[in-house]
C-alpha cells in the first residue's frame, strides 16, 4: 500500500514545476549567499576625524586607526559641527574626536582623553565598530608608551596585555557560526513545512476527502507524504555540506554519520511540528502563517543570534521547546569542534523528547474522522 | 441496503440534518433532491463515514458507519460533488493509483467503466486537471467504480455538466443498477428525478416525502396552472395579489399558479382569473392547465412543511 502511495507523492513531486528545483538550487543559493550576507564581522565603517591637536602623535593615531583596514576615513576636520552634520547626512557612522593639546597633555602630564560618538541607530554596528577603535586607540598607547620609554631610558613598567585565544574558530569568523544555524533551518524547511503545506493543499483541493474513503489508513497516508520530503531533505542536506566544504573549505571535524543521526531526529520533531500545524489549518494561508508565526520564535529562542543565556528567564524557559535550539548548537559542535555522540547526549535526549511530543501531539489533535 | 435511523447534525448552531430516517432497498436508484444547502452533502459524508453524525444510527450492508468503517471504506465508492481527484496526475494514473489502493487492478472490473473509459481513453495521458467538467466527473466516476463497490454514493454527479454529458451519465447510472450496484444520488435538478426508482426530496435538513417520482407526482392534488403575458414580473406580483391563490411561482418562462380548492369548477375559476388580469392589461395572456411536475410537488411540500412549522418562509 504505502509503494503506491510513494510512488504516487514522488510523481507528484517531481511533476512539480518548481519544488524539484528548488530542492536543489535552494540549498546552492543560500549557501553561496547567506553566510557573507549575514557576516556578523563589520568592515568599512566609516569614520571622520576631529583633529583639533593636529600634533605628530594626532597624526600617528589617525594612520593606526586608516591601516587597521576596519575604517575608511572619510573626513579630517577641525570642527565638530561638520562631523556631526556627517553623521546626520548619513556620510559617515563614527566619530573620532582628538581635543587639542592632545600631544602635550600625553607628555607633560602623562595622559590624555579622545572622544568616541557612534552613530546607534544600528546599534550592533556602533557596539562594534566603538570597540574595534577603543582597542586601537588602546594598542597605540602601548606602543606611545614604549616610544616614551625608550627615549628616557627607564625601566619598562610592569604592565600586562591580554591575549584572547579562539578556540575550535580561531579566526572567529561568523561564516563558520552561520554555515551550521543555515544548514538547520534548510533542514526545517524541507522536511518541517513542505509535507504540512502538502498535506494541508489535499485538504483545501478535498483530494483528502476522496483518500477517506479508501481503506488506507491515515497512519500510512501520512507516512507517504513525510517519506519523500525526508529523502528530499537529507539531498538537499548532503548538497549543503558539499557547498560548504567547496565554497569556503568548511567541512564537519566530527563524524559525519553523528551529524545523521541528528539530523534524523530533528527532522521527525520538525515533521511533528508540520503534522500539527497541518492538523489545524484549513487553508494554506492559514498553515503559512502558523509556520512563519513559530518559525520566528524557534529562531529568535534558539539561540542563532543571541545566546539564549542572555534571555529573560521566562524566555529561557521557553527556549526549550525550540528544536532548532538543539541542534544548532549540536551542528556547531560537530563542524567546529568535533564533539562525538557521548558529548552530545543531553542534546539527543532532549531532540528526542520534542520529536516524541510534537508526533504525540499531532497523533492526539488528528481528529480521525473530523475534517 | 441502507439503513438510517434518526440521524441528526449540527455545525455550530445551524441544523445541518433534523432526524433524518430512510431506508435504501439493495439495487436501486435512491435520489435526494433537494435545493443548495438542503443538507445533502452532509448526509453523504455520514453515510460514506468521513463524519460522525451527532445522533442517530446509519448502516450499511449491516456494517455500522461508526465501527465497521474499515468495512464500509472497503466496499463503498464515494463521488463527491467537487471534483477530488489528483490533478497532476494523468487519467490513467488517477484509475491505476485508485485501483491499487483498493488492491485490485483496473482490468478486473473493467467491464464496469468500459463505456466510459472508452470516452476517456484519447486523453488517458493528459492530466485531469486538464479535463473538461463533463470529463472530470467521468474519470471520478471510473475511479469511484474500480473496487466494484457494493454502493455509490454520487454526490451531485452532474452539477456544472452539460446535458449531453448528463444524459450519457444517467443511462451510465441505469448500467449499474443492472450490474446489481446500489445508488444513492443527490441532485439538485428535479428534472432528474425520474431517472431515479424512488427519491427523496430534502429541504432544511429533513425529508419531505420519499416515494416513487410517479407516487410523488400523482399526490399531487391540486389543480395546476400555466400562466404567461408579455409583461412576466408584474404578472408574477398581480398573481399574488389575486385573492383566491394558494401558490404561485416563476417556472422556467411561466408561472405556475394553484388556485385555493373553494374555487369552484375549472372553467369558472380560470375565467375568473383571466377577467382579473385582463383588467390589469396584461397582453398575451395565456393560461392552461398542466400536469404536475417533481418541482411543482417540491413547491408544494415545501409550502407545506414551512406552514407546519409556523415558519411563514416563503420559497421561491
Amino acid at each position: 500500500m504505502l509503494k503506491y502511495l510513494l510512488e504516487k507523492e514522488f510523481k507528484q513531486f517531481l511533476r512539480n514545476r518548481f519544488l524539484p528545483k528548488f530542492a536543489i538550487v535552494f540549498p546552492f543559493a543560500i549557501l553561496s549567499i547567506f553566510p557573507l550576507v549575514t557576516n556578523t564581522e563589520i568592515k568599512n565603517i566609516r569614520l571622520c576625524v576631529v583633529d583639533n591637536d593636529k600634533s605628530g602623535y594626532a597624526y600617528r593615531l589617525t594612520e593606526k586607526i586608516k591601516s587597521s583596514g576596519y575604517f575608511i576615513l572619510k573626513a579630517v576636520t577641525t570642527n565638530e559641527k561638520e562631523a556631526f552634520e556627517l553623521i546626520e547626512s548619513h556620510k559617515i557612522d563614527i566619530i573620532l574626536e582628538i581635543p587639542s593639546r592632545f600631544e602635550s597633555d600625553l607628555i607633560k602630564e602623562n595622559k590624555a582623553s579622545v572622544l568616541i560618538s557612534a552613530n546607534a541607530v544600528n546599534g550592533m554596528k556602533a557596539g562594534l565598530s566603538s570597540a574595534y577603535l577603543s582597542r586601537i586607540i588602546a594598542d597605540f598607547n602601548q606602543d606611545i608608551r614604549i616610544d616614551l620609554l625608550q627615549s628616557t631610558n627607564q625601566q619598562l613598567s610592569p604592565a600586562f596585555g591580554i591575549t584572547p585565544l579562539f578556540r575550535y574558530n580561531p579566526l572567529m569568523k561568523s561564516l563558520f557560526n552561520m554555515i551550521p544555524a543555515i544548514l538547520v533551518m534548510l533542514m526545517s524547511v524541507v522536511c518541517g513545512f513542505l509535507p504540512a503545506l502538502n498535506i494541508v493543499a489535499e485538504k483545501e483541493k478535498g483530494t483528502i476527502e476522496q483518500m477517506n474513503v479508501t481503506p488506507v489508513s491515515k497512519f500510512t497516508l501520512i507516512l507517504a507524504k513525510l517519506i519523500p520530503f525526508w529523502v528530499v531533505g537529507f539531498i538537499a542536506l548532503n548538497i549543503c555540506i558539499f557547498v560548504a566544504w567547496l565554497f569556503y573549505d568548511f567541512f564537519p571535524q566530527g563524524n559525519l554519520l553523528t551529524f545523521y543521526l541528528f539530523a534524523a531526529v530533528f527532522v521527525l520533531a520538525m515533521s511533528g511540528f508540520g503534522l500539527v500545524v497541518s492538523n489545524y489549518a484549513k487553508s494554506i494561508q492559514q498553515a503559512v502563517f502558523i509556520m512563519f508565526f513559530f518559525v520566528l520564535t524557534f529562531v529568535f529562542l534558539s539561540g542563532l543570534y543571541t545566546p539564549a543565556a542572555n534571555m529573560p528567564d521566562w524566555a529561557q524557559l521557553l527556549s526549550h521547546i525550540s528544536p532548532l535550539k538543539y541542534i544548532i548548537l549540536v551542528v556547531r559542535l560537530i563542524y567546529l569542534k568535533g564533539s562525538g555522540f557521548t558529548d552530545m547526549l543531553p542534546q539527543f535526549f532532549s531532540l528526542t523528547f520534542l520529536a516524541l511530543f510534537f508526533n504525540t501531539w499531532a497523533v492526539l489533535s488528528y481528529r480521525k474522522r473530523k475534517m | 441496503m441502507i439503513k438510517v435511523e434518526h440521524i441528526a447534525k449540527k455545525y455550530g448552531k445551524v441544523e445541518a440534518l433534523q432526524d433524518i430516517s430512510f431506508e435504501v432497498e439493495a439495487g436501486e436508484i435512491y435520489g435526494i433532491i433537494g435545493p443548495d444547502g438542503a443538507g445533502k452533502t452532509t448526509l453523504f459524508r455520514i453515510l460514506t463515514t468521513l463524519i460522525l453524525a451527532d445522533k442517530g444510527n446509519a448502516c450499511l450492508n449491516g456494517w455500522d458507519v461508526r465501527k465497521d468503517y474499515r468495512l464500509i471504506r472497503n466496499n463503498i465508492g464515494y463521488m463527491p460533488g467537487r471534483f477530488s481527484l489528483y490533478q497532476d496526475l494523468s487519467v490513467e494514473e488517477n484509475l491505476q493509483f485508485f485501483a491499487s489502493i483498493f488492491k485490485t487492478r483496473i482490468e478486473t472490473n473493467y467491464h464496469l467503466i468500459k463505456d466510459i473509459y472508452q470516452q476517456l481513453a484519447p486523453f488517458k495521458k493528459r492530466r485531469a486537471g486538464a479535463l473538461s467538467g463533463g470529463m472530470k466527473q467521468k474519470l471520478a466516476l471510473c475511479c469511484a467504480l474500480i473496487h466494484k463497490p457494493l454502493i455509490l454514493f454520487l454526490d451531485e454527479p452532474t452539477t456544472g455538466v452539460d446535458p449531453v454529458s448528463r444524459k450519457e451519465l444517467w443511462d451510465l447510472l441505469k448500467q449499474l443498477k443492472a450490474e446489481g450496484i446500489t445508488l444513492v444520488v443527490s441532485t439538485s435538478y428535479m428534472d432528474e428525478a425520474g431517472r431515479c426508482d424512488r427519491i427523496a426530496l430534502m429541504l432544511k435538513g429533513h425529508f419531505l416525502s420519499v416515494d416513487t417520482p410517479q407516487n410523488i407526482v400523482n399526490h399531487y392534488t391540486d389543480d395546476l396552472w400555466a400562466v404567461s403575458s408579455c409583461n412576466m414580473s408584474k404578472l408574477l406580483t398581480d398573481l399574488k395579489n389575486y385573492p383566491a391563490m394558494k401558490s404561485c411561482y416563476a417556472f422556467g418562462d411561466v408561472h405556475h399558479i394553484s388556485l385555493q380548492q373553494q374555487a369552484t369548477a375549472y372553467t369558472t375559476s380560470q375565467q375568473a382569473l383571466q377577467t382579473y388580469l385582463e383588467n390589469l392589461h396584461h397582453n398575451e395572456l395565456s393560461i392552461r392547465k398542466i400536469e404536475a411536475s417533481i418541482e411543482d410537488c417540491f413547491m408544494e411540500l415545501a409550502a407545506r412543511s414551512s406552514l407546519e412549522n409556523k415558519k411563514p418562509k416563503q420559497y421561491v
